[in-house]
């Protein structure tokens, strides 16, 4: 998709929704992200962590697919890219399981705790927070992407 | 005592959504009314009235801890419960999906091959 | 402290699982390649486990009741094995039988989550960590019943979805009631707490709910509706791990493990169990004898047969706990046999119906040979595995003065020899159809792995004492000896 096809879905009154819409979304989708990133990254000292903070990515994105269209939402990431991220955040959850072996336990807490209540300590809580996040995140957009166009080809199969 | 009676109502409606309903998506609503009501379940054993952050820091007064400090497990296990609730919901909606898809029909008593 | 393999015998099949799907977008084989490995290397730890001392793995290096702590003890050990093999030779058979399926990879994906979800619930010591690991199981094989997304079989799937999410929120209440009144959910603390209780009515409810949840998981006959329609849906691997492995172990072996580890087996809840397996044993075979289509008759047979293995635990004797123990075993040899083969005849012929088969026997000789070892097995017929376990379950049962359970299970063994009768008599002999006159034997693969478990089929029942004497038994003593094994989780 070309540069002029996104600012006409942007302007465009009959792909998604309206205008006002729009707009709200397009300020609004960077802070969703922003703050995604906050729940996720003070995970181990705050509540919420890698779920919560991967949901709220995830809506991000479904936010985006609502108010615009769901080709601009595939533009900017597509259902391959949401499985492969998918993936990764799994794999990268489990490797760092493995990783504990290496210090005699499966999960184990490896690296150095630091002090409490500071961004950088909990050892590899932060990094399991992360690796969920990523995971969740994709996961959950990965589903809605594939019910919405499944049943947009239920739909269109009907008519 | 009224919230847990209150609680399993709560679940038996979604017993009785789940089993009795004809309509897919109405039973889809029952499954999450039972996890939900599950899950509350979970929160209410351990909720504890005016209680604290269960973190334990070294200038922290025991007595005091051990008697307003809430019960994390229950957090803990309610998370896990909810992302598994949450896949379960998401694998029964594709199947009501692909269901309808074949069958052309929301309405659980019309499909009906599987007999003997 | 117990070896490293306890955290890879599950770690290992989620790796290999994630690594099937991120390959897979690139490489179509990619499944076909890993999952036999993943289960090679599986069976092999669960081989090499056989031999080691009982012994407790705490994951993270928490100790219990703190963390999650894996258990091995001579029950687990059994499981390990059963499991770990049908899902080497499943997923060997399926290789080859998958091959007309798209989105291979998902499916390989699924297989190896729905074991890695096994192998936790068998190996984990902790009531949450095997809630967990059984909604693994269970909804990976939720989604592999529907995989053929026709419509008998995604109805299959949301009845046995519906009925299978209905057990496991169950469990969870179970779980719930038991955390409120220990304050923990250690299986080994909660035996502690609970040996020394008084009989109580709420832990007796919390236990009604596990034996709802887990008999539900089994097929029991209260709750058996889902079992006849989704377990024929699957494909024939599938068909083969959901009634050879995943019903016993996400069904009965948590059952046992939480009646006898746990509650210290109260008389009521071994009374129930005993006239459940008793009603399942009767009902399962009359519904399976009017049946001619081949999966689903089999289905109703694994209904019946774990009806037996109720039998042998509801007696609570030594003997009847081997003896179900060992018919656990072998109902997963012959049983996973059973499906397999049936899948061959399917995939040769294109039906499941009995009654359009016939006279295969001249031109499928290995799969004929095979279905007849696992029919003759599941009969109970001497020289196999099957007469040797129903005879121990049959002897347990008049040892324990349970008479009427006696009677029960060698009458139904008379049903299950008709009804596979009729299967022989309509599959393998009579006329050729003129249809099937070009008629291939089916695959290599296919046909190896037919072979391996009919020759195992045949060797358990000949060593079968062997077998008891070195494995069976210590279980059983394992299982009642409950002080036992809560100092090897809490104090070891």
């Amino acid at each position: 998709m070309k540069q002029k096809d996104i600012e006409q879905i942007i302007h465009d009154d009959h792909t998604g929704m309206s205008l006002i819409v729009k707009t709200v979304a397009r300020m609004m989708i960077a802070v969703i992200i922003l703050f995604a990133f906050y729940i996720i990254l003070y995970g181990h000292l705050t509540p919420g962590g890698g779920f919560a903070g991967g949901v709220i990515l995830a809506i991000a994105y479904t936010l985006m697919m609502l108010a615009f269209s769901r080709k601009m939402a595939l533009h900017k990431f597509s259902d391959f890219w949401a499985s492969f991220w998918d993936n990764i955040g799994m794999l990268a959850f489990i490797i760092l399981g493995f990783l504990g072996l290496n210090s005699g336990y499966f999960l184990y807490n490896f690296i150095w705790h630091g002090k409490p209540f500071h961004l950088v300590s909990a050892g590899i809580i932060p990094l399991a927070n992360i690796a969920i996040g990523v995971k969740v995140g994709a996961c959950l957009y990965a589903i809605f992407i594939g019910l919405s166009i499944y049943g947009r080809l239920i739909i269109k199969e009907e008519e | 005592m009224v919230v847990y009676i209150l609680d399993m109502v709560i679940l038996v409606i979604g017993i009785y959504c789940l089993i009795a309903k004809r309509h897919l998506i109405k039973k889809i609503i029952g499954m999450v009314l039972m996890e939900y009501s599950v899950n509350l379940f979970l929160i209410l054993i351990g909720y504890r009235h005016n209680g604290i952050a269960p973190i334990l820091m070294p200038d922290e007064n025991r007595v005091h801890f051990a008697q307003y400090g809430v019960d994390p497990l229950p957090q803990a296990l309610v998370l896990t419960s909810i992302v598994i609730g949450l896949g379960t919901l998401a694998l029964m909606a594709a199947y009501a999906m692909r269901l309808y898809e074949k069958y052309r029909t929301f309405d659980m008593s019309e499909i009906r091959r599987l007999k003997g | 402290m117990a070896s490293v393999m306890l955290p890879l015998s599950v770690g290992i099949p989620l790796l290999s699982a994630v690594l099937i799907l991120l390959i897979g977008k690139a490489w179509r084989n990619a499944g076909a390649l890993f999952a036999p490995i993943t289960t090679l290397i599986t069976l092999v730890f669960a081989i090499d486990l056989l031999g080691a001392d009982a012994g407790t793995y705490w994951m993270g290096g928490w100790p219990p009741p703190f963390g999650i702590v894996l258990v091995l003890d001579s029950v687990s050990k059994v499981l390990l094995l059963v499991v770990n093999m049908v899902a080497f030779l499943a997923s060997v058979y399926a290789v080859s039988y998958m091959q007309k399926y798209t989105a291979q990879n998902k499916f390989y994906a699924l297989f190896i989550l729905m074991l890695a979800g096994m192998n936790g619930v068998v190996l984990t010591g902790d009531l949450f960590n095997l809630y967990v690991f059984l909604e693994i199981a269970s909804i990976a094989s939720y989604a592999l019943v529907g995989f053929g997304v026709e419509h008998e079989e995604l109805e299959a799937g949301f009845k046995y979805l519906v009925l299978g999410t209905i057990a496991s929120t169950m469990l969870l209440v179970g779980i719930a009631i038991v955390y409120n009144l220990t304050g923990s959910v250690n299986m080994a603390d909660v035996a502690r707490f609970v040996s020394g209780m008084p009989p109580n009515k709420a832990l007796l409810f919390a236990l009604a709910m596990f034996l709802f949840g887990f008999g539900l998981k089994a097929g029991l006959v209260p709750f058996h509706a889902w079992l006849p329609d989704a377990h024929p849906s699957a494909p024939a691997p599938v068909s083969a791990m959901l009634s050879g492995v995943l019903i016993k172990a996400i069904g009965v072996y948590p059952l046992i493990r939480i009646t006898y580890s746990v509650f210290g087996a109260p008389n009521i809840i071994l009374n129930l169990i005993l006239w459940l397996g008793v009603i399942s044993a009767v009902v399962g075979v009359f519904l399976a004898l009017g049946q001619y289509d081949i999966k689903r008759l089999m289905a109703y047979h694994s209904v019946s047969q774990m009806g037996y293995v109720a039998i042998g635990i509801g007696l609570g004797t030594p003997l009847g706990i081997a003896a179900a123990l060992f018919h656990m075993f072998n109902h997963a040899l012959f049983k996973s046999l059973l499906f397999l083969s049936a899948g061959s005849l399917e995939s040769a012929t294109g039906t499941r119906d009995l009654r359009q088969m016939g006279g295969l026997k001249k031109k499928m000789p290995i799969t004929s040979l095979a279905t007849a070892t696992g029919s003759l097995s599941i009969a109970g017929v001497p020289p196999f595995n099957g007469f040797f376990s129903k005879l121990l379950i049959i002897i347990a049962a008049i040892m324990a003065k349970q008479y009427v359970a006696a009677g029960v299970a060698a009458f139904v063994s008379l049903l299950t020899l008709a009804s596979f009768t009729k299967v022989m008599k309509y599959s393998l002999l009579g006329k050729l159809n003129e249809k099937y006159e070009r008629l291939k034997e089916s695959p290599v693969l296919m046909a190896i792995v037919l072979t391996i478990l009919s020759v195992l089929c045949l060797g358990v029942g000949l060593f079968y004492n062997y077998f008891m004497d070195s494995i069976f038994n210590p279980a059983a003593n394992d299982l009642l000896n409950q002080a036992k094994y809560i100092s090897m989780v809490i104090g070891g």
